[in-house]
């Protein structure tokens, strides 16, 4: 697992065995399978990386994803074979991993655009210059999507991150390795660590942890079941916790327009309106 | 015995918290020889009803709870008028009236229709505003010239603003297209009542949404005075309803299984038990809860305005303000000067009679409101805190809290953490911007702050650092429609006013 940018198995000892199709026994290979101390841990670390994250310029966010872009493509072939041993044909885990490298491009791009969009200069009555500018929250619980393992697990965070907010991933269950390797990308990239933490080990049992803890500002869980979306909220109610939930059709992720729409990154903002006296 | 004795003698026996020169201090020792000859807003053109029913599908409705409350009138504490309690049935019925108002007229129509029925109610509410300040004073115990400068022509600028969204929806999203969520279940707090019944109805309204509005118990006046300007404005049937009572009623509204959405001003307590509510049934919700802004002048700041700052972020509207400026962190250089100035200016507001046009600081609003601001006074001195309240005479009859502040106040204090919702300041000093901001940032809360300092830069440079979802440089409790407003943490979630203000009552995603 990746936290704070270092390669951690879990705490707990424990493992998840996942079928290694590409091995010719029919082997399972291990990956770790997080504790709710991970968890724990794993926010701390995102709520440290937070203030440096967020405090970066705006062009610097963006040339730090743009970078990360770069890294996937060293490593499609690496990443495309994660999702061929997860389950997919060839074909189309090779398209998955372009449409992942795309994704994170076009938000590169966003880094330094959302905010003009979301901004506004309000036109008050009175002597007042007044303006509303959208802020991070902190940290971000995000639960990835089952499919699709690569694209979805970065639709959901690229957003997340862009609009300076830090996160921490449970990956798809379905697929957890590529996540992984994935992981091992980031390490390697400039994203400071602790910006994406990403978490192998079961929904159900982790989600309650992260919506619970009061360093979490939000939520965003893909695919979960309506019991644990709603244990989730309940459990976050200790802080008024911003939790999203949604299910999206696998084809959707795909849909570049629709994926990286502004809107995604909005989910994800806190607006500040600042007033200010206008006078000579 | 003339003015000029009675400013040397200071024979009005105000205890001073350092003796100066009488002549450094002439001009604010004035004591009762200038107190003010009474100036009282005539209100005997004002005709309250001795009972009102419940607002549903366009009918004045008897409850099917057959039960009545009292509202009353805090700073006399005579009963105005008899309200209906709303049970479950009742709001059902109401939601059940909002749903066909919002499928048989409110979604039919274009948006430039919808809007025009909102700017109705805007220009209505100007017609009617002096009516409309008198009852929200006699109601709820704000100051006249609170009610009538501020609450009046804020909440028909609200009607304004967003009546001129209701055809422009598609540009407030572009590349996207919005559409209304459907009922709208709203429940509103007491401290500014036709205020924030003016925040949920108008954008709701222009969003496309038809609404059910619970009032709060103590001040259901002046939102059934608005039905009845809906009435009057011939809005669809259903498409506003206003239904009267307590908690349970709003927890009613709230549980509602068809309502879509729901928006709710109040207490962070109650918010969480809505959100704990609300989990897992898909409904979309808004809250805007407490707050415990800090307040931060620095050194260099212009010391008379941020007093005034000061003086209206905490005992506007008796301090019931979410964003009340209500923890006062001064730099240490600037300390002595300013609380010098701020016990002086505290000492000429005037508390009094609501309806007195001279009356800065009212009633509070209930005796539940003055026996929790008791309790938190009483533990800022059990806890060490020292306490300056303005000698003033209270008025016998009615709830009153004079203008207090505390200095010697500690993080871990009750008073510099807990929302008191009362005119009580806790003072505390800090050394370095870096200091201001961690120590304004140490709170649960996150709605407002203040920022007060000559340098421009200084100013931007704290307000980026500020976890509050408003902050005011320089100024501080301005309010607009084309402004949002709404807090981080847990001050709740979503915004109010402005284009961001239209986007919890629309599906955009």
């Amino acid at each position: 697992m990746l936290v704070g940018g270092q390669f951690v198995r879990s705490e707990s000892g424990r493992y998840i065995q996942v079928a290694d199709p590409m091995s010719l026994g029919g082997t399972k290979e291990n990956v770790p399978w997080a504790s709710r101390k991970d968890v724990r841990d794993a926010v701390v670390v995102a709520r440290g990386a937070w203030e440096g994250w967020s405090s970066r310029t705006a062009y610097n966010r963006g040339q730090i994803l743009y970078r990360l872009a770069e890294m996937l493509e060293a490593r499609q072939g690496e990443l495309s074979r994660a999702l061929e041993r997860g389950g997919l044909e060839a074909s189309r885990a090779a398209s998955e991993t372009a449409a992942a490298i795309d994704r994170v491009v076009s938000y590169a791009g966003w880094a330094d655009k959302y905010q003009s969009l979301f901004s506004s200069l309000n036109p008050v009555s009175g002597p007042h210059f007044n303006f509303t500018v959208p802020e991070s929250m902190g940290v971000v619980g995000v639960v990835a999507p089952a499919r699709p393992a690569l694209l979805g697990l970065l639709g959901a965070v690229l957003p997340i991150i862009t609009a300076g907010n830090t996160a921490v991933v449970l990956a798809s269950e379905a697929d957890p390795r590529t996540a992984l390797v994935l992981g091992e990308a980031l390490a390697t990239s400039d994203l400071p660590g602790g910006v994406i933490n990403v978490l192998t080990g079961r929904a159900a049992e982790l989600v309650p942890h992260l919506a619970k803890h009061m360093e979490v500002a939000a939520l965003d869980l893909h695919d979960v079941t309506p019991e644990l979306a709603r244990k989730a909220e309940e459990a976050g109610i200790v802080n008024v916790k911003r939790v999203r939930t949604r299910s999206i059709d696998e084809a959707a992720w795909f849909d570049a327009d629709g994926a990286t729409s502004p809107r995604w990154i909005e989910r994800f903002v806190e607006m500040k309106t600042i007033w200010h006296p206008s006078g000579a | 015995m003339t003015a000029k004795e009675t400013i040397l003698a200071g024979t009005n026996g105000e205890p001073h918290a350092a003796p100066s020169s009488p002549g450094k201090r002439a001009a604010l020792d004035f004591g009762k020889a200038w107190s003010y000859a009474p100036a009282p807003e005539a209100a005997d053109h004002v005709r309250i009803e001795p009972r009102y029913e419940l607002f549903i599908g366009g009918k004045w409705t008897a409850p099917s709870s057959g039960k009545y409350f009292d509202t009353v009138s805090p700073s006399t504490e005579q009963k105005l008028a008899e309200v209906a309690e709303a049970n479950e049935r009742d709001v059902d019925l109401a939601v059940k009236a909002a749903r066909v108002g919002y499928e048989k007229y409110w979604s039919k129509l274009s948006g430039i229709e919808r809007g025009k029925y909102i700017y109705r109610i805007a220009r209505v509410i100007q017609e009617k505003a002096r009516e409309l300040a008198i009852v929200e004073t006699m109601d709820g115990g704000k100051p006249i010239k609170e009610s009538r400068d501020v609450d009046l022509p804020l909440v028909a600028a609200h009607f304004f603003y967003y009546a001129g969204w209701a055809d422009k929806l598609a540009y407030a999203f572009p590349g996207r297209s919005p559409r209304p969520l459907g009922v709208a279940g709203q429940v509103i707090p007491w401290n500014f009542p036709l205020l924030m019944a003016a925040w949920k109805l108008a954008p709701a309204l222009a969003a496309g949404n038809t609404c059910v509005l619970k009032p709060a118990e103590t001040t259901p006046l002046t939102a059934l005075l608005l039905a009845k300007i809906i009435e009057e404005c011939d809005l669809p049937p259903g498409v506003v309803n206003v239904v009267t009572g307590a908690g349970a009623t709003g927890a009613a509204v709230v549980a509602h299984p068809d309502v879509d959405k729901v928006a709710f001003t109040g207490s962070t307590d109650v918010g969480k038990r809505i959100q704990k509510a609300l989990s897992g049934t898909r409904k979309k919700l808004t809250l805007e809860l407490g707050g415990k802004a800090a307040n931060i002048v620095f050194a260099d700041a212009p010391l008379d305005q941020a007093v005034e700052g000061i003086i209206s972020g905490i005992f506007f509207n008796q301090g019931h303000v979410c964003c009340a400026g209500s923890r006062l962190l001064v730099e240490e250089g600037a300390y002595e000067p300013l609380m010098q100035k701020l016990r002086d200016r505290m000492q000429t507001l005037r508390v009094g009679d609501p309806l007195d046009k001279n009356t800065d600081v009212g009633a509070i609003n209930s005796k539940m409101q003055l026996d929790k601001i008791r309790e938190l006074v009483l533990a800022g001195e059990r806890e060490g805190a020292t306490r300056f309240s303005t000698p003033c005479e209270l008025p016998e009859r009615g709830y009153w809290f004079a203008p207090t502040l505390f200095t010697g106040v500690s993080q871990s204090h009750r008073i510099a953490r807990e929302e008191i919702f009362g005119p009580v300041l806790a003072v505390m000093t800090f050394r370095t911007p870096e200091e201001a901001i961690e120590k304004a940032n140490n709170t649960m809360y996150g709605l407002s702050a203040g920022v007060w300092t000559d340098k421009g830069s200084k100013s931007f440079w704290v307000s980026q650092r500020l976890r509050a979802g408003v902050v005011w440089a320089n100024t501080y409790n301005k309010f607009d429609p084309s402004s949002p407003f709404g807090g981080y943490k847990e001050s709740g979630f979503g915004r109010e006013g402005g284009r961001q203000g239209l986007l919890p009552y629309l599906e955009v995603d």
